[in-house]
């Protein structure tokens, strides 16, 4: 793929990316945010697949745009907030500190990009962020880390029902 | 009075136009739509692509400016094709099932439009599509006209990866199973969405229950597509093939006791993840009205259909590749392919291959489609809570048990591989006694009741 | 590389073209009449009670929450899974090695599942009977909806 074309695919990504992010600041009906929601991930995907992180990429959509939305979804069904309850109850000076920290947040992450420059961009190997690369990396460097996620899992799993179950 | 005996209906002739035009359809459709892909598929790739320009066009595409855009275009035509594959699929399909559905209930079926009622799905497709597409006021009104875009993106792209021959696909990625398995996400969502944003009761309660279902049944369809991936050691589709061979004994799904077992237990979980019987309990009809459905009509609803149709043939495929050798043709090695297809543009005995290889795969796939549709009208509706206990407690643990097994049989199997080609002739040889075993068993049963086995009259 | 994923956006957008294809081609042919009765939502005939947007049966979160974290799982294990072949054939040592990582891997799960279990959060039905008896003695809102569900 030429560079042109990555470029081009790379806006094809970001426009509906900022555009479905603001959409789920932005709109009232939490259903509708949760799509917007959906729609990022995809788009994030996407520019994931561009730089080469395959694995990353699914994982994404599968684990956010799959499970995680699911469980969103059942969450704001759970809840069925009506408008009239989420109309009222927006503080004003929560949404200034809210726009303060973004802004602030990408200071820093503009900072960081142009102390980085183009040049020190790494070249990347043809296998680098395939799946098999990364399996390969999980049975040899981070073997223990790979471990303590199954644990990190239990433990998940346990919390979340105990927890649930107090609520409901 | 006395009551006289009814006349039987004097069979209405089908005209002739009619005839010569189904009949025409019937043949045509499927093999012009199967002639496409054979050709366009591998003709569209960027290396055949490229050679095509260069040998038959004498230009050289690689100091185009729009070389990229060629690539497009070859991949929209490329992802037309296999849109209306998937379209006039899952239109054929619907006939088909209703046939099948009169024949296993004692009736007749679909029998006007055309010959055997052929054309019966193009009439409906027409129907559908000039009805008038009704939005209910309450409804949420974009999410309502959204969800079917998100049900019909998941399910046209599982055919970017999936396989119709030994160069048919359109895209041979490294995380080819992975793919499928998450762009699932997007049909759940489609569902949920559709289901709330209708604002009514009964489509609430459908895709509730439907995203509960396929979201649960995940889990061990995920658990069991992992067996495949130990023993062939990488996620690509057509990899998975090419590990596998042309003859029974040299599928996975004899090669591997528990890979004989997950077989079951995936094919179980993509008819639940399909939302077929005795999966259907989301769009039950006789307690939730049509589920998650109800409120769409005309041709979204239509596009909820193909999609239910046309899940019949990718979840068939996917089980095809991953467990019953995919379109490995018997006694062909895999080297032969690429012996034939040499290093210019490929010539005829190579796509006589590859017509070969996709129809094994096709013939493969609509065995198990047949058998999805025998299923639907043999077999009742389960409960909710037994849908939902079947899948935690019984396929989820014993998945697991399997895929530990499958851990310890690849070590074993590494150490004596004659283990392998033991168990794939045993377990193909039981498999054949237990099928023979099976029909004797059948046709006792329709013996005894005085009925006789009876195929005239489709 | 390009043209495997290249083919994703590809069929993404020839499948949103192809259902809004239809629709827009419907538009022209269809018939369009509107009607207050027509745009009412289907409860078997009746006006319809109230919204459809009320709380729902906790069970399905319950259930979600079981379901993302098996997920991850199954999406850690994945790229595990696909070298544990290359890991095999290299020698009964490391075959050895990538048997126990997987098996711890999946057991510290399996307990987690087993829990569950116990804890009867798999059942579907016994949690209504459960709510129902419960010390308050008052059948919730929740419950009502439980049993509808």
């Amino acid at each position: 793929m030429g560079d042109r074309a990555e470029m081009a695919v790379f806006w094809i990504f970001t426009v509906p990316l900022i555009a479905a992010s603001l959409g789920v600041v932005v709109t009232k009906n939490p259903i509708t945010a949760a799509m917007s929601l959906v729609g990022a991930f995809f788009c994030l995907a996407g520019i994931y697949v561009l730089l080469t992180a395959h694995l990353v990429a699914f994982l994404q959509i599968l684990v956010y745009a799959g499970a995680i939305m699911v469980l969103f979804l059942f969450v704001i069904m759970l809840l069925a907030l009506q408008e009239e309850i989420l109309g009222v109850s927006r503080i004003k000076v929560m949404q200034g500190f809210g726009a303060l920290g973004c802004v602030g947040v990408f200071a820093v992450i503009y900072r960081a990009i142009l102390a980085t420059g183009p040049r020190m961009m790494p070249q990347v190997g043809e296998d680098y962020g395939t799946v098999k690369a990364v399996g390969r990396i999980l049975f040899t460097q981070y073997l223990l880390p790979f471990e303590a996620t199954s644990l990190l899992l239990l433990v998940a799993i346990v919390g979340a029902v105990v927890v649930a179950k107090q609520r409901i | 009075m006395s009551a006289l005996p009814t006349p039987a209906p004097a069979r209405t002739k089908t005209p002739r136009l009619a005839a010569i035009v189904s009949v025409t359809a019937a043949i045509a459709l499927p093999l012009g739509l199967f002639c496409v892909i054979l050709f366009a598929t591998p003709l569209l790739q960027p290396a055949l692509l490229d050679g095509f320009i260069r040998e038959r066009l004498h230009r050289d595409p690689a100091t185009w400016y729009w070389r990229d855009g060629v690539y497009t275009v070859a991949l929209l035509v490329l992802a037309f094709v296999f849109a209306n594959f998937a379209a006039i699929f899952s239109g054929i399909l619907s006939w088909w099932e209703r046939r099948v559905a009169g024949r296993i209930q004692s009736r007749i079926g679909p029998n006007r439009a055309g010959v055997g009622g052929f054309l019966v799905w193009i009439a409906d497709a027409v129907k559908l599509i000039l009805k008038e597409d009704l939005v209910p006021a309450e409804a949420d009104q974009m999410l309502f006209r959204a969800a079917p875009y998100f049900v019909m993106v998941g399910f046209i792209l599982t055919f970017v990866v999936l396989p119709f021959g030994e160069s048919i696909a359109v895209s041979d990625m490294n995380v080819g199973l992975f793919f499928i398995t998450s762009i699932t996400a997007l049909v759940v969502v489609g569902i949920l969405l559709s289901g709330w944003s209708s604002n009514s009761k009964w489509a609430l309660f459908g895709g509730m229950r439907s995203a509960a279902q396929v979201v649960s049944y995940e889990i061990p369809a995920g658990l069991a597509i992992m067996v495949p991936v130990l023993m062939a050691g990488t996620l690509s589709m057509q990899g998975i093939i090419r590990a596998q061979g042309g003859l029974p004994w040299q599928w996975f799904i004899f090669r591997n006791p528990a890979a004989f077992a997950l077989f079951f237990i995936f094919f179980t979980s993509q008819l639940a993840e399909a939302n077929r019987t005795p999966f259907d309990l989301p769009e039950a009809e006789s307690e939730l009205v049509a589920g998650y459905l109800s409120e769409y009509s005309g041709f979204r609803f239509a596009l909820f259909f193909l999609v239910e149709w046309g899940n019949l043939w990718t979840m068939s495929a996917i089980a095809v590749t991953i467990f019953l050798g995919g379109w490995q043709i018997p006694f062909v090695p895999n080297e032969l392919y690429a012996q034939l297809k040499g290093t210019g543009f490929p010539p005829l005995a190579w796509w006589g291959l590859e017509a070969a290889s996709m129809l094994v795969f096709a013939a493969k796939t609509m065995v198990l489609v047949n058998v999805v549709v025998w299923l639907r009208w043999t077999l009742p509706r389960i409960r909710v809570d037994q849908m939902m206990s079947l899948c935690w407690k019984y396929l989820v643990p014993v998945s697991f048990a399997c895929f530990l097994f499958t851990l310890l049989w690849q070590i074993a199997v590494a150490a004596v591989p004659a283990l392998e080609t033991a168990m794939g002739v045993g377990l193909t040889a039981v498999s054949v006694v237990l099928a023979v075993l099976f029909a004797r068993q059948t046709h006792r049963n329709i013996t005894a009741i005085g009925d006789r086995v009876d195929l005239s009259n489709w | 590389m390009g043209f495997q994923f290249g083919a994703v956006l590809a069929f993404t957008v020839v499948a949103i073209a192809f259902a809004a294809g239809g629709l827009t081609i419907g538009r022209l042919v269809r018939p369009n009449i509107p009607g207050a009765d027509k745009a009412a939502i289907y409860e078997c005939g009746e006006r319809p009670i109230g919204s459809a947007w009320f709380n729902f049966n906790p069970r399905f979160y319950l259930i979600a929450l079981v379901f993302v974290v098996f997920e991850v799982d199954i999406a850690l294990t994945f790229p595990v899974v696909a070298v544990y072949r290359a890991w095999v054939s290299h020698g009964a040592a490391t075959a050895w090695v990538a048997f126990s990582e997987l098996l711890l891997f999946t057991l510290i799960l399996v307990v987690g599942l087993v829990w569950v279990w116990r804890h009867g959060d798999l059942e579907w039905v016994k949690k209504v009977e459960t709510d129902e008896s419960a010390p308050n003695g008052q059948p919730s809102s929740l419950a009502a909806s439980k049993r509808a569900a």
